[in-house]
């Protein structure tokens, strides 16, 4: 479904040459959910902004469904971290979400039946008439969401999405994505930097490197479906994941510090200390 | 509190209105040049039953909106198009801030050896006055876009027509609403005092009038009402501002959880 090879990104500003992105090949399968993790500035946002087309890659190619991507492709819809500055002010919820349908040229009664659904999916239906900004935070970021699905991509990318939302909040947030995605088959490449979220949401994790990044490990999740936020995050195996997603990226934050590299596998913590969070 | 506030407000101008009346009467100042409000108030009923008074004052508010409306038109269309071209906005900027500043008055003398007394001298010095207000509004509104707005407008395939709708407009709106209301009163400014120095017709050629045949009474009664226009005219721009922009973080209220 999704291809990405070889992958780079330098952003060259004014004399400065930063090489964000090295060397980037994976893929995604038509409906599955990877999610994508790595340490802090590691080059994460660029890289998903290069499959959403809105960034052009310096070298490599997005292939979305076998053809190369070269601006925002029809099919694909993105959910922003910034939930706050992604959704227009101006707008009610209903019109935020409508937008990109009208884009798409469909006509009125349609729209409003995808509008209607989607708010419906992600529990807000009562929420149509009102502003972005007279919802919590994590209401707004589930209007973010709607606006996507209404748009019925085959690909869905959010970037960071629930890192701006309270636990609690996170945790329901996880569980919708994981529901909207076994229900409507949609593939979902999710950024974080959260390894407990990465392990508990994706079927599939993809560890990058610190910046320039390269993949480091690809991992599959083969935990049970359903999760479960309580009984899934207590699991042996997922401690077991998690420490490996951990490892991994405690090793790519030592190998960016110039140092020596002996100090890599002395200095990973124990997985007993890391017991879920989240409740 | 706002009506305990509205009653404040009228006490105080009742009482600034009876100080108008008690110093010319108390000889403190001239009672010739400085009547008491009760004779202007007297001028100003007088005049409101002038049909002339009604034509002049029609004058005025033709010269001010036409100004205004230019003024607004040519400044959005212009701010826009500086902003969204690249290095347009660097190639006029020095240019901008030479012909900015220039006092709009300065250009009498121009508009009178164009123009004579006509409406479109006044057009001219309203316009100049109020442009800039606009312009410089607009290319500030426009760069405020918000980079992450604009991502997700282009992620949903909004071309470039519809974020300039949808995105850099109503970004761009609360800026515009500002230099609006400044350009109006800056307007109503300027077309009185091209009335009153080329005499063009209107309010400011009638207070000229008034002045050179001695009519005192008459001279403030006319004043008072450019004051009063120029209240209606911050009214309404903030009237209509606040409906606009019910949105905006300046207007919106309590945010309601």
């Amino acid at each position: 479904m999704l291809d990405v090879r070889g992958l780079r990104k330098v952003y060259e500003a004014s004399g400065r040459h930063v090489e964000a992105v090295r060397d980037l090949t994976f893929t995604v399968g038509a409906g599955e959910l990877v999610c994508l993790v790595g340490p802090s500035g590691c080059g994460k946002t660029t890289l998903l902004k290069c499959v959403g087309g809105l960034l052009a890659p310096t070298a490599g190619e997005v292939l979305l469904r076998g053809r190369r991507v070269t601006g925002p492709p029809p099919g694909l819809a993105f959910v922003f971290q910034e939930y706050g500055r992604s959704l227009f002010p101006w707008m009610r919820v209903g019109e935020n979400v409508e937008l990109p349908l009208r884009q798409k040229g469909l006509p009125r009664s349609r729209r409003r039946e995808l509008v209607a659904g989607a708010l419906r999916s992600v529990g807000l239906s009562d929420a149509s008439g009102a502003y972005p900004w007279q919802l919590s935070g994590g209401m707004q970021q589930r209007v973010a969401i709607a606006r996507a699905l209404a748009y019925e991509p085959d690909v869905l990318l959010m970037d960071e999405p629930f890192a701006a939302v309270d636990a609690q909040t996170r945790a329901d947030l996880e569980d919708l994505v994981r529901g909207l995605w076994r229900q409507r088959g949609i593939t979902i490449l999710f950024v974080t930097h959260d390894i407990d979220e990465a392990v508990y949401l994706g079927e599939r994790v993809v560890v990058l490197s610190a910046s320039p990044t390269v993949v480091r490990e690809e991992l599959k999740v083969d935990l049970p479906d359903p999760r479960d936020q309580l009984t899934t995050r207590v699991e042996p195996r997922f401690a077991e994941l998690r420490t490996r997603v951990y490892r991994q990226i405690q090793a790519a934050k030592r190998s960016a510090e110039p140092g020596p590299r002996g100090a890599v596998e002395k200095d990973t913590d124990a997985p007993a200390d890391q017991a879920p969070s989240a409740t | 509190m706002r009506g305990s506030g509205a009653l404040l407000g009228a006490a105080g101008l009742a009482g600034f209105l009876a100080l108008c009346e008690a110093v010319p009467r108390l000889g403190v100042v001239d009672a010739d040049y400085f009547p008491p409000a009760a004779r202007v108030g007297d001028a100003l009923l007088t005049e409101l039953g002038d049909r002339s008074f009604w034509t002049a004052l029609g004058d005025t508010l033709t010269g001010w909106a036409l100004g205004l409306s230019i003024a607004v038109t040519a400044g959005v269309l212009a701010g826009v198009v500086i902003a969204v071209v690249p290095h347009l906005r660097e190639l006029t900027a020095s240019t901008v801030e030479f012909l900015r500043p220039i006092p709009s008055v300065a250009l009498i003398p121009l508009a009178v050896l164009l123009y004579g007394t006509a409406l479109r001298s006044v057009l001219l010095l309203v316009v100049y006055a109020a442009f800039w207000q606009v312009l410089v509004q607009v290319l500030y509104g426009v760069r405020d876009v918000d980079p992450v707005a604009e991502e997700t407008a282009r992620s949903y395939g909004l071309g470039t027509w519809a974020r300039g709708r949808y995105v850099l407009w109503p970004t761009a709106l609360p800026y515009v609403m500002t230099g609006v209301r400044l350009a109006a009163s800056v307007a109503l400014i300027l077309a009185v005092t091209a009335e009153l120095v080329i005499g063009a017709p209107g309010l400011g050629a009638r207070i000229a009038v008034a002045q050179t045949s001695q009519a005192v009474p008459e001279m403030y009664a006319l004043i008072v009402v450019t004051g009063l226009l120029g209240l209606l005219v911050n009214v309404g721009a903030r009237t209509v501002e606040r409906r606009a922009l019910a949105w905006h973080q300046s207007v919106r209220g309590e945010v309601t959880v």
